[in-house]
């Protein structure tokens, strides 16, 4: 099956399910099992289980353009964060609950969990293992960001759960990469709705895409989506097992990108993109959330540069051994 | 939007070659200190150039008939990747090797084929690229020298100016107007190769801040050439020019130029074991895989026989933006440590880099142009 054959009918249940109305109502608090159980129904959830488990056997590589998707259209539920969730379980030999999967990979209680208001279980990274929680066993407090879905968790002494196997370079690596495969769907899509604005809009006679200076800036943002595009499918190129290098590499550059991204989408859009009712905001929102969780490109920045100052190489050779591996 | 764009791997075959290819650039360029390396583009050593093609590293993707390895374009990233991020010195036969001999496969004639593509292979015949005039550098359009049609041949009168290495060169490959006016704009243009040493030909180096000579300009005063110097159709100029730009914009030279002076800030820090920089050290090391893995999906699409204007310019316009912040962060981190000694190769590698940067993103077209381009594959224009 090649990648478009997986990804249109996703796409199209996702242009379905996740409406910009339905996104909204969820981020005001309404119920978003039936969203859920559309998702569920799919199968595609098990994209990355093995197929002796039950799952499609798919690589982190060819499920991409889906994560891409989920990015793209503002999903309010951790659909990509769930698949990575019961790969790592049917690994363990485990099956996986029903609802969706948050990830936290901090390991330290009080850390912000992207999409943890609408999970049922989050898989918590506590340095050494992971650990499966019901979110009714953890302390859950709203972030207090208007309409955000992300929330604080807690617990006391060690968090209730069944352990998972822990991949090699931990739970915030595999999240890093998915995260910055959901930065560039988003930016894709970002950039889609920004140009077409462009075209359309007309200031002083003319549509305001003919203004060299906006072209310019509009030139620079789609160089921004493919960097984060190239960038996180270098990540996912190493499978769940990937490198800290790769991971960093992915997510650095999604998240360098990011905030430029939303920047120049809304300065083109105009006072228009800020508000409530436009679309737009469901995306930039979610860009700048996105570039926050599971380490910004300074953090990836450090992980990386200790790395490479603690090798003689040359840094195209060290690149070429540590990313393209 | 440019969905084509997307990772590729080096084939086996072609990063096969790279241990050979590393073993030769350490032969010649082990001893040359970092600011000598840091010139690759500009580094100019024949001798050097015919030892590559000795060996069989020039002329990659042209073929056997032609003296050429017959490979496609994966191998020649793979070689252009180890001279540049070794800092070789690779003037002599970039040109040639990289544009010139692909133009006059594509578009010349037997006859041309064969008197030019053996000698770019070995290294011999050096080639300059004849396009930027006074007045017209972005804009070839507007191109005024001209070649006129004799009963013999053409005869060329103009000047052209920037133009790399010409006073190293054998031949130039000019863009020239054989018909119209410059308001006719790209229709009139054609490709012409001309004999540097044809009288009527003077060349003279312009010296640039470095204290180098790599450009030059060139003026022609009735210089004659026989009809078999048109390369491709007449008129056809522009669109021959165009296509060519795809190989030049997407390679490895869009993101190498600055990676020398990189990897000396790295050994210097490691020397003296400090630690603080390494958030930054991480930033270019993202940019750089992420490029690589740009020009690498660009490469893919060459590999195909497509011409990626677009994507390449997108590449060129990220890669060189990259090269030129380089020596901007490097000297604010070392100048930030004024009681940490500096070496005298590393302090001329940081202002021979700072220095020459600019350059990194006129050449092959301007940062502006480039995101033009950009912008009409967006439907923008």
């Amino acid at each position: 099956m090649d990648a478009s054959e997986l990804l249109e009918p996703f796409d199209r249940m996702l242009a379905t399910i996740a409406m910009p109305a339905a996104v909204r109502a969820v981020e005001g608090g309404s119920d978003a099992s039936a969203m859920w159980s559309e998702l569920a129904q799919s199968g595609f959830l098990d994209a990355l289980v093995p197929e002796e488990a039950g799952g499609a056997g798919l690589s982190l590589s060819a499920i991409a353009p889906l994560i891409e998707a989920i990015g793209a259209h503002a999903l309010p539920l951790p659909a990509a964060e769930t698949m990575v969730a019961r790969a790592l379980l049917a690994g363990t030999g485990l099956a996986s609950p029903d609802g969706p999967i948050a990830l936290a990979t901090a390991g330290v209680p009080g850390q912000i969990v992207p999409c943890g208001l609408v999970a049922a279980h989050v898989l918590i990274d506590l340095g050494d293992r992971l650990v499966l929680a019901p979110i009714d066993a953890l302390a859950v407090t709203p972030t207090g960001v208007h309409h955000a879905l992300a929330v604080r968790i807690g617990w006391e002494g060690t968090p209730a759960g069944r352990d998972i196997t822990r991949p090699r370079a931990g739970l915030r690596a595999l999240a890093a990469v998915v995260r910055a495969t959901l930065i560039a769907g988003t930016a894709h899509r970002l950039l889609e709705l920004t140009t077409r604005h462009a075209n359309e809009r007309v200031q002083f006679g003319k549509p305001i895409g003919r203004q060299q200076a906006l072209q310019q800036n509009l030139a620079v943002m789609a160089e921004d989506a493919v960097v984060a595009r190239i960038a996180a499918q270098l990540g996912c190129a190493q499978g769940l097992d990937v490198s800290p290098a790769a991971a960093a590499v992915a997510k650095s550059t999604a998240s360098s990108v990011a905030a430029r991204l939303a920047g120049t989408a809304h300065a083109v859009h105009g006072a228009i993109g800020i508000s409530e009712e436009f679309d737009l905001q469901l995306l930039t929102r979610r860009l700048h959330e996105w570039r926050l969780a599971d380490g910004s490109e300074g953090y990836w920045n450090g992980v990386l540069g200790a790395a490479r100052l603690a090798d003689p190489a040359g840094s195209v050779d060290w690149i070429r051994a540590e990313v393209f591996a | 939007m440019f969905d084509t764009l997307t990772l590729a791997a080096l084939p086996p075959e072609d990063e096969a070659l790279r241990p050979q290819i590393q073993a030769l650039i350490a032969s010649h360029v082990a001893g040359l200190p970092a600011d000598r390396r840091a010139r690759s583009w500009q580094g100019f050593d024949a001798a050097f150039s015919r030892a590559l093609g000795q060996a069989g590293f020039l002329g990659l993707t042209l073929p056997r008939a032609y003296g050429g390895q017959e490979r496609g374009p994966f191998a020649r990233f793979v070689v252009v990747e180890e001279l540049l991020s070794a800092g070789a010195p690779v003037a002599a036969h970039w040109i040639a090797d990289r544009q010139s001999a692909p133009l006059i496969l594509g578009y010349g004639t037997e006859e041309q084929r064969r008197a030019y593509i053996p000698r770019i292979c070995r290294g011999e015949a050096l080639f300059c690229i004849g396009m930027s005039e006074p007045g017209s550098g972005s804009d070839l359009a507007s191109v005024r020298t001209r070649a006129e049609r004799t009963n013999k041949g053409w005869r060329v009168n103009g000047q052209k100016i920037w133009t790399t290495n010409a006073m190293h060169s054998d031949y130039m490959i000019a863009l020239l107007r054989t018909s119209g006016t410059p308001e006719d704009r790209h229709a009139g243009l054609s490709q012409l190769i001309i004999d540097l040493k044809a009288p009527g030909v003077v060349v003279r180096p312009i010296v640039d801040l470095t204290g180098d000579a790599h450009f030059a300009e060139v003026f022609f005063d009735n210089v004659e050439l026989p009809v078999e110097a048109l390369i491709g159709g007449e008129g056809e100029g522009w669109k021959q020019v165009t296509a060519e730009l795809a190989f030049e914009r997407s390679g490895p030279e869009r993101i190498y130029s600055s990676v020398v002076l990189l990897d000396a800030w790295i050994r210097h820090l490691q020397a003296v074991g400090r630690r603080d920089a390494g958030v930054l050290t991480g930033r270019f090391m993202a940019e750089i895989a992420t490029l690589r893995a740009m020009s690498i999906a660009c490469t893919a699409r060459l590999a195909l026989g497509e011409s990626p204007v677009v994507e390449a310019s997108i590449v060129k316009d990220r890669g060189t933006t990259f090269e030129q912040d380089l020596p901007v962060a490097i000297g604010d981190d070392l100048a930030a440590h004024p009681d940490e000694l500096v070496s005298d190769e590393l302090y001329r590698t940081l202002l021979y880099v700072t220095h020459i940067a600019p350059s990194f993103s006129l050449r092959g077209g301007t940062r502006e142009i480039l995101r033009g381009i950009i912008a009409r594959g967006m439907g923008l224009r």
